[in-house]
């Protein structure tokens, strides 16, 4: 632990002097300030990027870019120590084996048991029994049990029942890295499916009768309908320049009954760059607002989102209204095909739209099928070209329909960002290495722990509270607007932003609604325990009469004389029952005083992990925003104090 | 003049009509002198469309053979179209349209024949007096007082007849600023701030022209203002530029020298012709069909419209900032100081004043600081976003203001009395309606034309429980604090509500807002049958010790 004096620069806020740690996977700042003592901590393996800037008067400048687009800039007296630091922090965010990782220390006191029970929260196998699965037409493959087929494929997969073991392996040395087709989601109501694979080997006349064998069988899986579309996910320029190189995509004319149809969405490098451009708005101080619509509309983001998604809308629409059946792939199958997959089947699921249907969803169409975590997310230290957003932007998809449908989805806003979170954090295991293959041999499941078992155990943070399952939004396939729908796609600031807590609305609905919620429950939990009281009071009472039949006429008159007192009472007791109850501040009312505190103490456990970047500070400030008088506001005012004032001067 | 000799033909059959995100409606046509009527025939599920002629902003006609086609665009930015067969016919009626939608007398508007069919319980005309506001106002402190001096309109013709001026300064001061300042607007208190005891006036630009002419008497006006010792902020609504070249007409600003008190700030509001054309290319943008997903945000960017919503929130954070944190007085202007000079004074207030963030203290406001402080709603809203005539008053500046604090309000979801669709009714009511409060320009001309006594006020209709609960901001919780706005890029937002209103399906989001009300009611009514529970059980534990006592 090296214990340096520096200041910490948060965007345009005023300084804060403070002591930097540097654990064995944490940068820490902590302030000096002694009341507060406010902390800052960053994984390692969030950092992206470090960088020394032109020694000043002041000090040493440094500047930590992270992969949840948190920026942090920090000044060091010394340049000795900014530059020992910055060697350190170099080597430190670059582990090279995995077990540097976080996850393979971080042990968040559960025993074994439990530790497995949460690896088996989410299960492939009854997602696809759910679907209907096996049945007439699908069954579950071995043939890829020891990675023999194809080692960045799952062991068990979903294939037609008419391909035969010689038709799959046939087939999967004609695809791209031995990704044959195989089915990602399988709709129970008209038969119509969802593939996916990698692109064929068909170079500029090449063709495989296995491959085409493969086809045919995943049409005939669908008896309903008399050909397949086959969706390139690749601009045709990018598929047609493969060809020169022995791949390419399905010639019509070789296989029957087929419509083949590309949807451009660009390569792994192109998102790269579109997305750095993006940040580079993002980070911009004091943008105008030209600057800004300029620097977004360049970065082309937002263009991208919309492709995918529309890849996704084709797709859901051709599964449920036209009941026809798609193959889906790109180059290898892993990235965009990926994304449109999964897009797809959250569209037409509302399965998929709960909290569990969506770790399920991940887990299928990300984890199991190979899609390359850590070459994309670069968690161990790699070519810096295999890096790209690409599950970023599924996620921002996710958000981008979760606007357009408020009520359809069970999760919010804040599971969407720490799932992002942890796909960079290397806290938890699921989202280690390449392929299946690769976790099996790290024994991930024996040695860290599941994100989904610990989201899970703090649903109640991530619930959506518009959401209702009987609600009509929630059912059937959701259909997005298409054109036109340009307008629809907007900046997520919550994301790309998400540590810049003055740009965002200072007080959430959603966490307004939650709280209301909780209090309802509440108040439901003390009606029938009042109405309990009530009863037996009542029955008492009734004995009471019984057995003092003689008083009968006495106790009537009582009756009568004390209802008399208490309406004389009434409006004081009315008023204090008011009190109590609507103005939820915390000190009256000792049930929504508990409640708050309830939350609060929720929020804090909840985020252990994500104490690296003091999240649950906002949690809390936001939550209190119901209470009127309370802390709610006081960030705002604070807020108004320093950074506002710099801006309105300052433009 | 009858509106039945503008009216050839009253009347069309079989006429279609054609609205985004609707199955196209077989029905009638009907003109009458200010509505255009359309009702489908079908029985099951009989439609009507009722539009007023002073909202439609422009009007195309095309043929096909025989098949006369009306598109109508709205000031409140909807597009319809009519299929009409016949061309005599659609002729006729686009004849008429367009004299009726355009008719120049004020009298012949149609809050002077608007009878209504509510009881009304309180006279939205006499709802926001200057005299109940001073009242409020003299409850804290003694340095102000109110002026008639402009009783007869004979000061300044777009002030109203009393203003709240300093109480050291009498009317015979008054009538001396008056000549000094453009259009005779001289500064009035606009806000005070109870906290600190700082203060808001507004006036328009001082004449001092190119040779830096001064009066004494402005200058004690202003700094009567002032705490002994303390500074205050001028903030001039136009870049310096503009400022120095409104010398050369007369105009000008403060200069440091005689006003060594006061700090001037430059801020940069457009106004006019460039707001209209930032309106036009907007709608424009949010219109268009074709264009991908680049060309949206560069067309978004293009119009500038969120550029101007940036600059007057930043100068009305400006204004606020300099009022409660820097503890100073602050003077508002322009050069008419019936503009921008407005929007700055009230989105402060709404950032300053919990009270302006309610249902009521927003309807104030906007009298307040709208009407009675001389807003041309008249010239300004005559024409939207699709009028062809190149008109030179016409400017979206109350939309911006509108707009303004729907940014606010997104911001703040949780401190506002009233919802999105207040401030929607607010912005059609400007452009076309059945009442009067938007007529004229000033209160001068409204009380010439008699609204008071021969139209209806918006008030009337709106402080009306049964309307009131459709504009009520169901997650409100009332928060005295002041509240401070992100004006940063990231922040601000286009205005779905009124700009893609009709562009957009509205299904689901209209649905998670009646589930959010549905959320908020029934948390309340458990509340009320806990609350009588618990009661109700008190009263029978007190019975039964009453018992036991005896």
């Amino acid at each position: 632990v090296e214990n340096v004096r520096l200041l910490d620069r948060l965007s345009s806020r005023k300084a804060a002097l403070g002591t930097l740690y540097l654990t064995a996977t944490h940068v820490i700042f902590v302030e000096n300030v002694s009341e507060t003592r406010k902390e800052t901590w960053v994984l390692h393996s969030q950092i992206s990027s470090i960088e020394k800037q032109a020694t000043t008067a002041t000090g040493c400048p440094l500047l930590i870019r992270c992969k949840n687009f948190q920026v942090i800039q920090l000044v060091i007296p010394q340049e000795r120590d900014c530059h020992d630091v910055y060697i350190s922090l170099i080597r430190l965010a670059r582990p090279v084996k995995y077990e540097e990782l976080y996850c393979f220390s971080f042990n968040p006191k559960l025993d074994k048991e439990e530790r497995e029970q949460g690896w088996k929260l989410v299960d492939l196998n009854e997602e696809y029994n759910r679907m209907g699965i096996p049945n007439n037409y699908w069954q579950i493959s071995d043939i890829n049990r020891d990675y023999g087929v194809c080692d960045s494929y799952p062991t068990e997969l979903y294939v037609p029942k008419s391909a035969t073991a010689h038709i799959i392996v046939g087939s999967s040395k004609f695809r791209s890295r031995r990704r044959f087709p195989a089915l990602s989601y399988y709709c129970k109501d008209n038969n119509a499916s969802i593939c996916r694979s990698s692109q064929p080997l068909s170079g500029f006349s090449a063709r495989c009768l296995e491959d085409e064998q493969m086809l045919q069988a995943i049409r005939k899986a669908n008896p309903g309908s008399d050909f397949i579309y086959v969706v390139d996910t690749r601009p045709k320029l990018n598929a047609m320049a493969n060809r020169a190189a022995g791949k390419g995509y399905e010639n019509e004319d070789n296989y029957s009954n087929i419509k083949f149809q590309f949807i451009g969405i660009e390569n792994i490098h192109v998102m790269r760059s579109s997305l750095q451009k993006m940040l580079e708005v993002c980070e911009l101080k004091s943008p105008s607002m030209s600057d800004f619509l300029w620097g977004l509309e360049n970065s082309g983001w937002l263009k991208h989102i919309k492709a995918i998604m529309d890849a996704g809308i084709f797709i859901a629409k051709a599964v449920a209204e036209e009941g026809v059946s798609v193959l889906v792939h790109c180059s290898d199958g892993w990235d965009r095909t990926a994304q449109v997959c999964s897009v797809a089947s959250l569209l037409l699921d509302p399965y998929y739209r709960t909290m569990k249907g969506f770790m399920v969803l991940v887990e299928k169409d990300w984890v199991s099928f190979g899609h390359k975590f850590n070459h994309r997310y670069g968690n161990l230290d790699g070519d810096p070209k295999e890096i790209s957003p690409v599950m970023d932007q599924f996620i921002e998809c996710v958000w981008q329909l979760m606007e357009q449908f408020p009520c359809a989805f069970e999760f919010n806003e804040r599971f969407l960002i720490h799932i992002q979170h942890h796909i960079y954090s290397c806290q938890f295991g699921n989202f280690l290495c390449n392929s299946q293959k690769e976790r099996r041999e790290l024994k991930i499941q024996e040695r860290t722990y599941s994100l989904w078992a610990h989201l899970w155990k703090n649903r109640a943070n991530y619930l959506n509270p518009l959401y209702r399952s009987d609600h009509g939004q929630t059912q059937g396939t959701l259909r997005p607007q298409m054109a036109p729908c340009n307008f629809l796609y907007k900046f997520w600031s919550g994301m790309y932003n998400r540590f810049e807590k003055g740009l965002h609305p200072r007080q959430s609905v959603t966490d307004y609604l939650m709280a209301v919620k909780e209090e309802t429950q509440q108040l439901e939990e003390e009606l029938e325990v009042l109405g309990e009281r009530l009863a037996n009071l009542q029955k008492s009472q009734l004995n009471d009469d019984k057995v003092k039949s003689k008083q009968q006429d006495r106790s009537k008159q009582l009756g009568l004389s004390t209802s008399n007192n208490s309406l004389a009472n009434t409006p004081q007791e009315y008023s204090n029952d008011l009190k109590s109850f609507p103005s939820r501040s915390p000190s009256q009312g000792d049930e929504e005083d508990s409640a708050l505190i309830l939350t609060q103490d929720n929020l804090k456990s909840s985020d252990p992990d994500l104490s690296a970047n003091s999240d649950q500070e906002s949690g809390v400030e936001d939550l209190s925003c119901r209470s009127p008088s309370g802390g709610g506001c006081l960030p705002s005012e604070d807020s108004g104090k320093d950074s506002d004032e710099a801006v309105y001067l300052a433009v | 003049m009858e509106f039945a000799e503008l009216i050839k033909t009253p009347r069309a059959d079989n006429v279609v009509l054609h609205r985004p995100f609707y199955l196209a409606v077989e029905g009638t046509l009907c003109l009458t002198g200010h509505h255009l009527i359309f009702s489908s025939r079908r029985q099951d599920n009989a439609e009507e469309l009722w539009l007023l002629h002073s909202n439609i902003d422009s009007i195309e006609k095309r043929f096909v053979g025989s098949l006369g086609t009306i598109v109508i665009k709205c000031k409140d930015l909807r597009i319809i179209q009519l299929d009409i067969p016949g061309m005599e016919e659609c002729l006729n009626i686009a004849s008429s349209i367009e004299a009726l939608s355009t008719l120049d007398s004020v009298t012949l508007m149609y809050p002077f024949f608007y009878r209504p069919m509510f009881e009304i319980v309180e006279d939205g005309w006499r709802s926001f007096l200057p005299d109940q506001e001073f009242e409020l106002l003299s409850s804290v402190t003694d340095e102000w007082r109110l002026s008639c001096i402009n009783k007869e309109f004979s000061v300044c013709p777009s002030y109203p007849p009393v203003v709240v001026v300093p109480k050291s300064i009498d009317d015979e001061a008054l009538r001396k600023v008056a000549m000094f300042r453009y259009g005779s607007r001289f500064p009035v208190l606009s806000y005070y701030h109870k906290k600190n005891g700082m203060v808001m006036m507004r006036s328009s630009q001082p004449l001092t022209g190119t040779n830096g002419r001064r009066c004494k008497e402005d200058e004690k006006l202003i700094n009567a203002t002032l705490r002994p010792g303390k500074r205050g902020y001028i903030i001039d609504t136009r870049s310096l530029n503009v400022a120095q070249q409104a010398r050369a007409k007369g105009g000008g600003f403060e200069q440091e020298a005689h006003y060594p008190q006061w700090r001037r700030i430059h801020k940069c509001i457009e106004r006019f012709n460039i707001l209209q054309e930032s309106l036009i290319k907007l709608v424009e943008a949010c219109n268009d069909q074709s264009h991908n997903m680049d060309r949206w945000l560069s067309k978004l960017e293009a119009s500038n419209w969120l550029t101007h919503i940036k600059e007057i929130l930043t100068a009305a954070c400006l204004a606020a900032q300099c009022i409660d944190r820097e503890g100073a007085s602050v003077l508002v202007h322009g050069t008419e100081g019936t503009d921008s000079t407005l929007q700055v004074t009230s989105l402060a207030q709404i950032i300053l004043d919990p009270r302006c963030r309610t249902i009521r203290g927003f309807e104030s406001l906007v009298v307040r600081e709208w009407l009675q402080a001389g807003h041309p709603f008249q010239q300004r809203c005559a024409q939207s976003a699709y009028s062809n005539s190149k008109q030179k008053w016409e400017a979206p500046v109350f939309l911006l203001f509108l707009d303004c604090v729907w940014q606010i309000l997104r911001q703040f979801p949780c401190s506002f009395e009233f919802n999105e669709q207040f401030l929607i009714m607010l912005f059609e009511h400007a452009y076309a309606s059945q009442f009067g409060t938007f007529l004229g320009n000033n209160e001068n001309e409204r009380s010439k034309l008699k609204l008071p006594q021969k139209t209806m006020s918006l008030w009337s209709w709106v402080n009306r429980s049964e309307e009131l609960s459709k504009f009520q901001n169901p997650l409100f919780e009332a928060n005295s604090l002041v509240i401070w706005p992100s004006v940063a890029p990231q922040s601000l937002q286009l205005w779905e509500g009124v700009f893609l209103r009709w562009n957009r399906p509205s299904k689901f989001l209209d649905e998670a807002h009646e589930e959010m009300i549905n959320i908020i009611k029934y948390n309340k009514e458990l509340q009320a049958k806990v609350n009588a529970l618990r009661r109700q059980l008190a009263e029978m534990e007190t019975d039964d010790r009453m018992q036991e006592n005896l």
